[in-house]
């Protein structure tokens, strides 16, 4: 198997410093009015639900055995942004899932280290004391997640204050109400904003911007093409399909879709966007499912943490017990993993 | 190619099935020996011999048609109709019983993958029974006129393309209506048909209701003459379909062909692309291209045409070719030294006329048969490939202006099989739909089957259907047909 | 009338692309009464001219066949409607040729009319009786519907010269395919009247070409022609039936095979006679949103 790439590049962030106005060329005119933006996000080629659907069934169909298993499932672990997002947690419910982010497997210390944890943007700073030194990126949603339902005002206070705290990545919500109704440009401005809002005070670059596009209100495949793009000429490093509120959150049709935004933009602009589905993702078989779907239609340039995670809290622990099996040869049980 | 994520191998055991060294002919219910001089019958993917099959003979023939008969006179003619529906529900469910050695069985001798004899093959001929099943005592009121009455004996030649699915289109609408058949399967690809044998004997279908008499061309010749059959049904070539309506001519025997094709799928500039290059991958290179109705004309809108291509080309190096038992294997072997011999031979022609030929990177095994995925631009309409049919993994690219352009190029062929369409505008869709000069026409998807859904060809591409309401009406005649 | 009165005599020609010209040979033959008088002399149509008849009856098919099923039956009742104010002629060519009584021949012109009454009927329903909705198991809209097979060969039944050749032909107008028939060798006189009826009945020129003459001649050029999709041996039999329909295996044409002897062309004709020259198109659509 080949050099395998478990760990976040450790100057991405630093590198993050580049100002974004405008979208890149050749999009940079693409934004000047409202109805142009509409062509533009219009003129995207259409997404057929059932052809989507018959591609993800067949990779889905994919028999991932042996070494190619332990290589996607170390890989997976690499990629998971371990997350706790509820209104019970506390600092020490943070700082054990710090703790499980840095040594998944106690028993095992080949076992690599999550990518991220990702809390709320109140406990960013105890999250990014108990990573200290890991090289684990601390995430927090911002932007009155997960509705997004605040004036623009309160959702950029929200990212400053996570910023300030410490936090590597914002994962914002975009304007779902905004973008049904068709006022693309509004949604486009706040991500820009948003953007601005995660510059680091004493202009040490900018925390990573993931926007949640939460696809399970916009329903339709078109509508998650159009809304990948807007994402991406908006500025945004990663684009994430769900908050995990909402159901459906992650499906594979949806990340498929936006794999091949990404691609496409790349293709366009020379420029890589990462990919994150959350919510909905538990399985080991699940997991794979997705690095497939990457390694067959997006190619190997996203088979890192660097450009593609999974959000998710109870995944990790299936990912361990397939990984003890593969190990020991035998099945392994919930007591041997910890809980969260 | 060497990737970050190579994925090891996955292979189907082959333990499930259980080969013998010779098989017999299934007449009359039982396994015979055959008097013609047998055949060996091979792995493509390996050129391992599987098992020799016997060849049926002319009196083989005879002997397999008089069972029919008799079968027909005495059992299957007069029985319920719904005892007959219950067989048929039988049989159904023993080919999902034992799906799995039946798909295997299937690749070792086809080469088709794993995954598509396991998913599309065996399940279709499983649901074709089904569907099949519930007909046989509700013809009355299948609108084919009053009194429907069986034909008689039908004598049906299959081709090895899809040796199960082709098996279960003949034998089960001919056992609804109430025939009996006598079956003759390609000889490339036998094993499965002798298979389909033991579950016959397992579901105690009566002796002689359906019979398996193996064989090469010859076989199929007696099949077809014999003068005691009342029905012919065929799939295969355009030319031997012509010579079986000769040799029918003037003998009152009732006739269906399902013959070539070379069909046209058309991407309109507004197609939901990504899709669209799905759509174009399974339309030709499904079943390594050996599909009559394979979508082995590309009509691409010109102002789309450079990025199709890419698209195309980028989704191809994905293509997995390798060992068919290989869960992972979306192209297998071409399943005889012949039929790559005519693939290489057209694909050369196709170069010589002046298209540009692209293959991805990646090695072939080196025993076996095998041919690359293969992507002909600046092709003509005046060139071979966009003529005569590969049957093989290989797309001619051709280009066009206007909706009406594409029309009249995708009817520029003697054959009528199947077309697709690809646009996100209904009503262009349902024009072009209708122009289209071709028994299935795929909108927005390609190369989908099912047994509700009648299927067969325009023009030379054969006439009669399978499948459906309409499919009956090939193994019946009414007091006004 | 006056009966001194001489005659204006009609010459029989063929109907062909909508106009009415002898054949390109220059060849007549002389058609008698069944008692052996004469009648006239018909145009005995050539190769060359079924060759023009082929080229005239498919470069109609897409108009016809792309009319709406509702314009057709109204074109095919006007058929009828048209005869109708001729049937006094029809029953006299009739009776001259088939021999019959005035009454008998009367009762066939009757009939004839009534049949095109019949398909006129039918060109709107023939989708919903032969078409269906295809429940796929899967998330696809499914249909499939009938359509013409294109041009197609009619050798007219050689006996009942009109009631047989309207049988024949109603059934593959109906479905919208276009015809080039060869009348009854003995009787052609009705069909050359009932192409000028049809060119003055809105049926677009070059749907029905009429020739005249021996379908034994004329019919295994047709039966081999490369763009003639099917052919009725109506009007054959013996080894001219075998031989056509073997010839017609060379481009796989689709093949409506003559009764062992010509039929009662008075009976229910039923669907028999429009489905061997109807295609079912199959379509299937993802549904999704």
């Amino acid at each position: 198997m080949p050099g395998m790439t478990h760990v976040l590049d450790p100057d991405a962030l630093s590198r993050e410093g580049r100002p974004l106005p405008e979208p890149l060329e050749p999009f940079s005119d693409v934004t000047r009015s409202d109805a142009a933006f509409r062509a533009f996000l219009h003129g995207l080629p259409g997404v057929d639900q059932v052809g989507a659907e018959a591609r993800t069934n067949v990779l889905g169909t994919r028999s991932i055995k042996t070494t190619a298993k332990a290589w996607a499932i170390d890989t997976a672990i690499s990629m998971v942004d371990l997350t706790t997002l509820e209104g019970s947690d506390t600092p020490g419910k943070v700082r054990s899932l710090a703790a499980k982010a840095r040594r998944p497997d106690p028993e095992d210390l080949t076992c690599p280290s999550v990518a991220a944890v990702c809390v709320y943007g109140d406990l960013a700073g105890v999250a990014k004391e108990a990573l200290a030194g890991t090289g684990i990126h601390t995430a927090a949603v911002a932007t009155a997640f997960p509705s997004g339902r605040a004036s623009r005002a309160v959702k950029l206070a929200d990212v400053r204050d996570a910023v300030a705290g410490g936090a590597d990545e914002i994962d914002m919500v975009i304007d779902r109400g905004a973008f049904l109704a068709g006022r693309y440009l509004d949604v486009f401005e706040e991500i820009v904003a948003v953007k601005e809002a995660c510059r680091r005070p004493g202009g040490q670059g900018r925390a990573h911007l993931k926007v949640i596009l939460e696809t399970g209100e916009l329903v339709t495949l078109d509508n998650v093409r159009r809304a990948s793009w807007l994402a991406m000429l908006a500025g945004g490093n990663f684009i994430k399909t769900s908050t995990g509120k909402i159901s459906p959150a992650a499906t594979l049709p949806v990340c498929l879709v936006m794999l091949k935004a990404v691609r496409d933009f790349r293709t366009a602009t020379g420029h890589q966007v990462g990919v994150k589905p959350a919510g909905g993702i538990r399985t080991t078989k699940d997991a794979v499912k997705h690095l497939v779907m990457i390694n067959e239609t997006v190619g190997a340039d996203w088979l890192s943490p660097d450009w593609f995670r999974f959000g998710a809290s109870s995944l990790l622990n299936d990912l361990l017990l397939q990984r003890q099996k593969l190990r020991t040869g035998h099945y392994s049980g919930p007591d041997h993993v910890s809980v969260d | 190619m060497t990737s970050l994520f190579e994925y090891a191998p996955a292979l189907e055991s082959r333990s499930i099935v259980d080969l013998r060294p010779s098989y017999g002919l299934f007449i009359d219910g039982e396994f015979t020996e055959g008097t013609g001089t047998p055949l060996k019958t091979l792995n493509p993917a390996t050129e391992e011999v599987l098992a020799e099959v016997a060849t049926g003979s002319d009196a083989d023939v005879d002997r397999a048609v008089h069972a029919a008969r008799r079968a027909f006179t005495r059992v299957w003619g007069p029985m319920r109709p719904a005892d007959r529906g219950k067989y048929l529900f039988r049989i159904a469910r023993l080919l999902q019983e034992r799906a799995r050695e039946f798909a295997v069985l299937e690749s070792l001798d086809n080469g088709k993958p794993i995954r598509e004899s396991r998913d599309v093959d065996v399940p279709l001929a499983a649901a074709h029974f089904f569907y099949h099943a519930g007909w046989a005592d509700k013809l009355e009121h299948a609108g084919l006129g009053p009194a429907p009455r069986p034909l008689g004996v039908a004598g049906q030649v299959i081709p090895w393309n899809f040796p199960l699915m082709m098996l279960a289109w003949k034998i089960a609408p001919a056992l609804a209506t109430g025939n009996t058949v006598v079956l003759k399967p390609a000889e490339t690809t036998p094993l499965t048909a002798l298979l389909f044998a033991e579950v016959c004997q397992q579901a105690d279908l009566p002796p002689g209701v359906v019979n398996i008499v193996t064989g090469a061309g010859e076989t199929g010749r007696a099949v077809v003459a014999h003068p005691d059959v009342d029905k012919v049904a065929f799939t295969g070539s355009t030319e031997v379909g012509q010579s079986i309506a000769r040799a029918v001519a003037g003998t009152g025997k009732r006739l269906t062909l399902e013959l070539g094709g070379k069909a046209a799928n058309i991407v309109f500039d507004d197609a939901p692309v990504d899709q669209a290059v799905e759509g174009i991958v399974r339309g030709i290179f499904f079943n390594q291209g050996h599909v009559c109705c394979a979508g082995s004309r590309l009509l691409v809108q010109e102002s789309v045409h450079d990025e199709v291509v890419a698209s195309l080309q980028r989704r191809i190096g994905t293509l997995r070719v390798g060992d068919p038992l290989d869960k992972n294997t979306d192209l297998g072997a071409i399943n005889s030294a012949e039929q790559l011999a005519r693939i290489r031979a057209l694909s050369d022609v196709g170069e010589a006329e002046g298209a540009q030929r692209w293959q991805p990177e990646g090695d072939l095994p080196t025993r076996g048969y095998w041919f690359k995925p293969t992507v002909f631009t600046d092709v003509s309409p005046a060139h071979r490939i966009a003529r005569d049919e590969v049957f093989g993994p290989v797309l001619s690219v051709l280009t066009f202006r206007t909706p009406d352009e594409a029309v009249a190029k995708a009817n520029n062929t003697s054959y009528g099989l199947s077309a697709g369409v690809w646009s996100e505008k209904g009503s262009r869709i349902l024009a072009i739909t209708n122009k289209l000069r071709a028994g299935v026409v795929w909108a927005n998807t390609f190369n989908e089957f099912d047994p509700t859904s009648p299927f067969g060809g325009y023009k030379q591409s054969g006439y009669g259907r399978e499948g459906g309401r309409q499919g009956l009406a090939a193994y019946l005649r009414s007091a006004t047909s | 009338m006056n009966a001194d009165r001489l005659t204006v005599r009609k010459t029989y020609k063929l109907y062909l692309g909508g106009a009415f010209p002898r054949s390109e040979s220059g060849r007549t033959y002389e058609v008698t009464d069944a008692k052996g008088h004469f009648l006239a002399n018909a145009a005995w149509a050539s190769r060359k001219d079924a060759r023009d008849a082929v080229v005239a009856a498919r470069a109609a098919f897409g108009k016809w066949s792309g009319a709406t099923a509702y314009n057709r039956g109204q074109v095919l009742y006007r058929v009828a409607e048209v005869m109708e104010g001729r049937a006094a002629q029809f029953a006299e060519e009739v009776a001259a040729g088939e021999g019959l009584s005035a009454t008998r021949a009367r009762a066939a012109v009757d009939a004839a009319i009534d049949r095109w009454v019949w398909y006129a009927g039918w060109t709107d329903k023939l989708a919903a009786v032969l078409g269906s909705s295809n429940p796929v198991a899967g998330p696809y809209f499914g249909f499939s519907m009938p359509e013409p097979t294109g041009v197609v060969a009619v050798l007219a039944p050689q006996r009942s010269s009109l009631l047989g050749l309207v049988s024949v032909l109603g059934p593959v107008l109906a479905g919208g395919n276009t015809a080039v028939v060869i009348s009854s060798k003995q009787c052609p006189l009705p069909a050359v009247t009932l192409g000028e009826v049809l060119a003055t009945s809105d049926v677009p020129g070059g749907v029905v070409n009429l020739l005249t003459g021996d379908a034994a001649e004329i019919g295994p050029w047709l039966a081999e022609h490369a763009d003639v999709d099917g052919i009725d041996l109506a009007g054959t039999s013996g080894p001219l039936a075998m031989e056509l329909e073997r010839s017609a295996a060379g481009t796989v044409k689709r093949v409506l095979r003559a009764a062992a002897e010509e039929p009662d062309w008075t009976a229910d004709p039923g669907l028999a006679r429009m489905t061997p020259f109807l295609e079912t198109k199959s379509v299937w659509h993802p549904m999704g949103v």
